[in-house]
C-alpha cells in the first residue's frame, strides 16, 4: 500500500488517537498523520473542511484507507481495512 | 505551570468525592492529564483532549473537563468519552470496558458558527 492510501486526521492530545496511531505503527503500514489541533487559521480550516467531507461530525481519529473511511479507534475495522 | 502530577492529585480527590473515578490504566490518565495541560496553555482552559476546541471559552463550556456529557455517559457506558473518568464498577470490570463511547455533543455544537 502507497504513503498516500492511509491518512490519519487526529488531535495530539486524544487518546484515541495516540492508540490509533500505536495500532498503525505496529501494522508497519505508512500513513500520513494530520494532526489538526496542531494547525492554526486557513491551514486548519481547510482540513476541518476535508475531515467533515469524510466524517460530518469531524470527530477523532478518522481514518482513511484507500475508499474506507474508520471513525474512532476501532481495531476491527482497521484491520478489515488493511487486509490484516 | 501546574504538573501532571499537581492535577492528577487535586482532581482525584475532588472528583472522586463526586463518584468519578480515574481509569485504572495509569499511562492513559496520565497522558490525558498533559493534553488537558497542553490545552489550558494552548487556549486558556482545560478543553477536552479528545475533541476539537474551537478557542472560545463560552462556546467550549460544554467540553471543558469535567465535560458535561461526563455524567450521562458514565452512567450509561461507565466511561466518559476519553475514559479518563470512569465507574467503580468499569475499574473493577464488573461492566464491560470495550465498549467505545460514542459522541455524544450535539452536532450543532461541533462547529461554531463562523
Amino acid at each position: 500500500m502507497s504513503r498516500c492510501d492511509i491518512t490519519l486526521y487526529a488531535l495530539s492530545t486524544c487518546i484515541h488517537c495516540k492508540n490509533t496511531k500505536e495500532f498503525l505503527n505496529g501494522c508497519n503500514v505508512e500513513y500520513k498523520c494530520i494532526e489538526v489541533d496542531t494547525l492554526d487559521g486557513d491551514e486548519r480550516q481547510k482540513i476541518i473542511d476535508e475531515v467533515k467531507q469524510y466524517n460530518p461530525r469531524c470527530s477523532f481519529p478518522t481514518i482513511i484507507v484507500g475508499d474506507k473511511v474508520i471513525v474512532g479507534f476501532r481495531e476491527d475495522e482497521l484491520k478489515e481495512a488493511l487486509n490484516l | 505551570m501546574m504538573s501532571v502530577e499537581q492535577l492528577h492529585e487535586m482532581l482525584k480527590k475532588t472528583q472522586e468525592a463526586k463518584g468519578f473515578f480515574f481509569n485504572k490504566e495509569k499511562k492513559r490518565v496520565f497522558e490525558l492529564l498533559e493534553g488537558l495541560l497542553i490545552n489550558k496553555e494552548r487556549y486558556g482552559y482545560m478543553c477536552c483532549p479528545c475533541r476539537l476546541a474551537a478557542s472560545d471559552r463560552e462556546w467550549d463550556r460544554d467540553i471543558i473537563c469535567p465535560c458535561i456529557y461526563r455524567a450521562p455517559d458514565v452512567e450509561e457506558f461507565g466511561s466518559c468519552y476519553c475514559a479518563l473518568y470512569v465507574s467503580q464498577a468499569w475499574n473493577e470490570g464488573k461492566i464491560a470496558t470495550d465498549v467505545y463511547v460514542p459522541e455524544r455533543r450535539p452536532v450543532d455544537k461541533i462547529f461554531k458558527p463562523t
